[in-house]
């Protein structure tokens, strides 16, 4: 309530005099445009006030993280390897992993709430590298994948998770899968500039989102499946991650799933960043 | 260098089966402020947004400071800035953010794009709510951030899409003062607006859209006399001697008369097409059908003489393009 009386007591003593704007309008030295790799940090750093401003906004990243860590581990923990600690040092890279990839569907969401307003219409206008406006997007986004991590490895320490890897192995291992999700996000962006509403971008991601991170390696080894699943589970990247972060955080290094990781995240970047950037331009 | 700031021929951006543009060409000269007068739906948003590359035309071309928006879009928006109708900063953020975020989008190092912002937020006013989140503005302090933020980059043609749509008679006269003391600058000012009045203010020419066409272009003085010096409004004591009023300055002004939407009031145009004193002419007119409504019988309880509203040009516009279709 303040903020609103002191901010009208504020406007009812502004008188206009031209000879303020003078100053502002005087055409001083213009500057230079920036480089690509500044505009892309100046919308990075519009993400971050925008996680300051609206701190809701990282809730889904913090308890639906904890939420699945906690369920899982206590839900097939028992049954699957006959203790829960067992079963938490194989279940919690995979669940860091697919609570990271799920919350990748929020840069969707924010790209189609934001596109509509007349903000981005300015941003449009500016003789700045087209995709900046995007990769700001995907930094503040590296941000709460950064944030989720560590809130699951956290809890995971709690719950007894003892990585063999230590500080390095963990960080190597959060590394890659902040890095991969940077550049899954790019099919959001897509998505977020593509459908019409916020609900379609929340039920395609969905669709996209519960085959790739169920029918993967997070839960169980593949070997128990039937052929035709394991023939799924095995060439879907989710997978591949999960192998390569499990082995990092263990230790150790696969050199085959990291070769997987790398390639579908150049070949996701590629694709959907291109087809991100064609539909950004049309709008 | 070109003259002209804009120059579109046969612009037209169809959305399905809506042709929002159909067939504009516009001659906008640089360093004055050029007025786009129209409706709602008429096509002035459309236009802007593909002025300033955010919408690509469908047919015809279209030029800014002799840049082609489709072939040099880099070029055009070095020279360009829009402020949006609806407000084009970011509600979540405070005034003093934004201003930097932009700043720094335009290439201000760190320290500099901080001073830039304080220097607009003090010429516009809103040094006390730097630090407020733009949501809690009220829509004058929201339009001035959102002008402040386009005058960032000192652009040689700024976009005013509707500025005033909104805001109360103080805040609207702030905005006036602004665009012109813009102008004075050297800036050249696209603006659009449905209030006549407001292009009457501002605008050097004005263009008239309607249904995506241009139906008439020309300094505001050219445009108030081809339709009609002024308009007499009558407010009658009995409802029920409007029809026979107006018969009586039908037949005396020889012009449109219009039925509001009161009962008892009505309006007409008075033509005042006589050469040079045409003030003088419109008044003579308005006694001339006052004194015939008395006569008539008829009890005039208001009178007032005014400007033709843009209703008024519009219905003499659109009227003369159907008589000179039929005539063709
Ligand atoms: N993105 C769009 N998709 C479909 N139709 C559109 C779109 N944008 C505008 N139109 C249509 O094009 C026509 C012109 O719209 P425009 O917004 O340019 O009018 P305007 O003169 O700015 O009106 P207003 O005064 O209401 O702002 C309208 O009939 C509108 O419905
Ligand atoms: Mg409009």
């Amino acid at each position: 309530m303040s903020t609103a009386t002191t901010v009208e007591a504020q406007e009812a003593t502004y008188t206009f005099s031209p000879e303020t704007l003078q100053a502002v309008l005087a055409p001083g030295d213009a500057p230079r445009r920036p480089s690509w790799l500044s505009a892309s940090f100046t919308f990075g750093w519009r993400a971050m006030l925008k996680i300051k401003h609206v701190p809701e906004q990282l809730f889904d990243v913090t308890a639906f993280p904890i939420m699945m860590t906690l369920m899982f581990t206590y839900l097939f923990g028992g049954a699957l390897a006959g203790s829960t600690t067992e079963y938490l040092q194989f279940l919690l890279p995979g669940i860091m992993v697919m609570s990271v990839v799920m919350i990748t569907m929020y840069t969707g969401v924010a790209v189609n709430t934001d596109i509509v307003k007349g903000v981005f219409d300015r941003f449009r206008t500016l003789p700045i590298w087209r995709p900046s406006t995007m990769v700001g997007y995907l930094l503040g986004d590296a941000f709460r994948y950064t944030v989720a991590s560590l809130v699951i490895l956290g809890v995971g320490l709690i719950l007894g998770f003892r990585p063999e890897g230590g500080v390095v192995g963990v960080a190597a291992g959060i590394g890659v899968l902040v890095a991969f999700s940077f550049a899954f996000s790019w099919i959001w962006t897509m998505f977020g500039l593509l459908l019409r509403s916020e609900k379609s971008v929340m039920g395609v991601s969905m669709m996209v989102l519960f085959p790739l991170t169920f029918l993967s390696n997070v839960f169980v080894d593949p070997n128990t499946m039937p052929g035709w699943l394991q023939a799924f589970v095995d060439i879907n990247p989710i997978s591949h991650l999960v192998g390569a972060v499990r082995a990092l955080m263990d230790g150790g290094w696969d050199t085959t799933d990291m070769t997987w990781v790398l390639v579908s995240g150049v070949l996701i970047t590629v694709v959907f960043g291109a087809l991100t950037m064609r539909l950004y331009n049309r709008r | 260098m070109s003259a002209l700031a804009i120059e579109t021929r046969g612009l037209v951006k169809a959305f399905g089966k809506t042709r929002a543009v159909d067939g504009i060409d516009l001659a906008v000269p640089a360093g004055t402020v050029y007025g786009v007068l129209g409706p709602n739906g008429a096509g002035k948003t459309t236009v802007v947004r593909m002025l300033a590359t955010l919408l690509r035309p469908d047919g015809g071309d279209a030029r800014v400071f002799g840049h082609d928006v489709l072939r040099e879009p880099d070029e055009v928006r070095q020279r360009v800035s829009l402020t949006g109708q609806y407000a084009s900063v970011d509600e979540d953020l405070t005034g003093l953010e934004n201003l930097i975020l932009l700043a720094r989008l335009v290439g201000y190092d760190k320290r500099a794009a901080r001073r830039r912002a304080e220097q607009l937020l003090a010429a516009f006013g809103l040094i006390d709510a730097a630090g407020k989140q733009v949501k809690h503005y009220s829509g004058g302090m929201r339009r001035r951030l959102d002008i402040g933020a386009s005058i960032l980059n000192t652009p040689k043609l700024l976009f005013l899409d509707e500025p005033t749509t909104g805001l109360d008679p103080r805040s609207r006269n702030q905005v006036w003062d602004i665009v012109r003391a813009v102008v004075s600058y050297g800036t050249t000012v696209l603006l659009t607006t449905q209030y006549l009045d407001e292009a009457d203010r501002l605008a050097s020419r004005i263009a008239v859209i309607d249904q995506g066409k241009v139906i008439a272009e020309g300094t505001p003085g050219e445009l108030k006399s081809s339709v009609g010096a002024g308009a007499v409004h009558v407010r009658l004591r009995d409802p029920g001697q409007r029809t026979e009023a107006e018969w009586v300055l039908s037949r005396c002004l020889g012009g449109h008369v219009v039925l509001e939407a009161d009962p008892v009031a009505l309006t007409a145009r008075v033509s005042g097409n006589g050469n040079g004193d045409t003030d003088r002419r419109t008044a003579e007119q308005a006694a001339a059908a006052l004194t015939a409504l008395a006569e008539a019988g008829i009890t005039v309880d208001d009178f007032s003489l005014g400007q033709p509203s843009l209703d008024e040009v519009f219905l003499a516009l659109t009227d003369r393009t159907v008589e000179e279709e039929t005539k063709a």
